[in-house]
């Protein structure tokens, strides 16, 4: 019995090192980090522990920026691209030819390279003195005058980084939901036709309420990914994103840890823990509603 | 499936009503494709053309090959991709050897503390990478593994997702193949070899491709822990030619590159993309 034991340990041994060394471990020192204050990471050294790190934090002019347009960030984009994914889906569901050919089309995104799609974006929404770019083209077409997406004003840069942020996360979001309309039992849908229900009314009263557990864990996935959002912006605006202002509390933790502006595991922690803190909050809130909304079959 | 059909038929028998659902279809796939058809577009326009448009053409009369041989040249581009290749390849290939034998474990060595252990595991997953990214990255600094493969590595050789998926797998191969395994002396080992793997093979692929994708397209962890050019991945060398290579914005040639980097990805997908599409939604997360 116990060399039993032994070897079922034996196999789980290279799992549990790795997950130790870099899972268990970082996750008790990231706490310890944020409390030391005055870290030096040449020297190892701190003065002594305290909150001094989350109040430098939370009073950092770059970390409000950073809040600020992660949380423009995930109200914009959640909703409107759990709404696209809907209509998409409910659309592809209602077709029979070339349903597969879309399908496959729509998935495209999801296996790209987002910092490489990124730079096709920001070329396209780039103004240059010598370029106009593809949507700014688009925009004189219907008689508007151009605009400097990239590094111009606030708004503009924001509408570019939700609607790639939106083109990103659709094929993950089309796909769940395009499963989940497909296995909702066909006979609630027979008995309403003999019924004669309208076909709104049969949205509304049958099929919403069988997909609704998969919209409530693409609502809840979409909230923990956007509140990550990083990578997509460092493809569009490049690394610096505080110099262009649109960096996210991923990329402030990012910036202080490594880079021109790091050398701060300390304020990083201090950040991390925040996101970790917010993200729980969100979710925790999420699961509250749902469990008041969803249907469970 | 007949039934579905009929039951939709009353939803779908208008044939105006059809034709916007197709139009609408065709508009989101041309949003899809449009980056894609504008990358290649630009990649074969050349410099000089591409900058005396003001207002860009929607095609080209003359498309060349010249921004191709310069990603290649001009840029170290080559080098990524080997090194995102080398990155890949040794990943996927330890990530196989731990969560195999995990699983294994969990499915059907029988050892005290198995479920609790198995709960711990689960309840892990909830964290997020960027907690522990930054102690590891401390970590990996301090032991000087920063602009080697090692250190690109390690990090990234576990998934408990992937020993979940695994697990559940192994689970519903029947116990009689094992007890009869047993009774001929075979040992665990090679039982886990020569059946298992074998009967869980279709699971076993899904897995390798989710992984090399998240490997191709890996660039948070890469771009922390190389700031030498030798160690550029893909992802890190995508950035790097954005901002310092080319010289004078060479856009053309830039979208060379991203062609390039983007092919292996998207030729994968072509010939997987069943797999792909139902390893992601058996519960791959993303956005």
């Amino acid at each position: 019995m116990e060399k039993k034991s032994m070897k079922g340990w034996l196999y789980l041994l290279p799992a549990i090192l790795f997950l130790g060394v870099f899972m268990v471990y970082p996750l008790v020192d990231v706490c310890i980090y944020s409390i030391e204050e005055g870290y030096n990471s040449a020297s190892q050294t701190f003065y002594g522990y305290g909150k001094y790190n989350f109040s430098y934090v939370l009073r950092d002019p770059y970390f409000l920026q950073a809040i600020k347009n992660t949380f423009l960030l995930v109200i914009i984009t959640v909703p409107l691209s759990t709404i696209m994914a809907l209509l998409i889906s409910l659309a592809l569901s209602s077709i029979k030819k070339f349903k597969e050919l879309f399908q496959t089309i729509y998935f495209l995104p999801y296996v790209t390279n987002t910092l490489a799609v990124g730079l096709v974006f920001m070329i396209l929404f780039k103004k240059t003195p010598y370029s106009d770019g593809m949507i700014n083209a688009l925009i004189h077409l219907f008689g508007g005058s151009s605009i400097d997406f990239i590094e111009g004003p606030y708004w503009a840069k924001m509408l570019v980084m939700c609607i790639y942020t939106i083109w990103v996360v659709l094929p993950f979001k089309i796909l769940i939901l395009t499963s989940a309309l497909a296995s909702v039992n066909p006979v609630y849908y027979k008995a309403a036709k003999v019924d004669g229900t309208s076909s709104f009314r049969i949205f509304r009263k049958i099929t919403l309420p069988m997909i609704s557990p998969m919209i409530f864990y693409l609502v809840i996935t979409g909230f923990i990914g956007a509140f990550k959002a990083y990578s997509d912006e460092v493809a569009i605006f490049g690394t610096d994103l505080n110099a262009s202002g649109m960096n996210t509390i991923v990329g402030y933790i990012y910036d202080m840890l490594y880079g021109d502006s790091g050398g701060y595991p300390s304020y990083a922690s201090a950040a991390a823990l925040i996101l970790f803190v917010i993200v729980l909050t969100i979710t925790c809130i999420n699961l509250l509603i749902s469990n008041r909304n969803v249907h469970y079959s | 499936m007949e039934k579905n059909s009929a039951a939709n038929k009353k939803r779908t028998e208008h044939p105006v009503r059809k034709t916007l659902v197709y139009i609408f279809l065709v508009i989101w796939g041309l949003v899809v494709l449009f980056p894609f058809y504008w990358m290649i577009l630009t990649s074969v326009k050349s410099y000089s053309s591409y900058n005396s448009e003001y207002v860009p053409k929607f095609f080209t009369t003359s498309p060349t090959f010249q921004n191709y041989k310069d990603a290649f040249t001009a840029v170290p581009l080559a080098r990524y991709f080997l090194n995102t290749i080398i990155f890949t390849v040794i990943t996927t290939a330890l990530m196989l050897i731990v969560i195999v034998l995990s699983a294994y474990a969990f499915a059907r060595l029988d050892f005290r503390g198995r479920n609790i252990t198995f709960t711990l595991f689960l309840s892990l997953m909830m964290i997020p990478n960027e907690l522990v990214i930054i102690t590891n990255f401390m970590t990996i600094t301090n032991l000087g593994l920063r602009n080697t493969f090692t250190g690109l590595i390690l990090p990234s050789v576990t998934s408990i997702f992937y020993i979940y998926l695994l697990k559940e797998n192994f689970e519903q191969v029947p116990d009689e193949l094992y007890k009869a395994a047993k009774v001929d002396g075979t040992s665990d080992f090679k039982y886990l070899v020569k059946v298992m793997i074998p009967i869980c093979k279709p699971t076993v692929i899904t897995i390798v491709i989710l992984k090399v994708i998240e490997c191709w397209n890996s660039s948070v962890w890469p771009r922390l822990i190389t700031d030498d050019e030798a160690y550029f991945l893909v992802s890190n060398g995508i950035q790097e030619i954005r901002e310092n290579g080319f010289g004078r914005e060479n856009v053309p040639a830039m979208m060379a590159a991203v062609v390039i980097i983007s092919v292996p990805l998207v030729v994968l997908f072509l010939i997987f993309h069943n797999k792909i599409m139902e390893g992601v939604s058996r519960g791959g997360t993303k956005g």
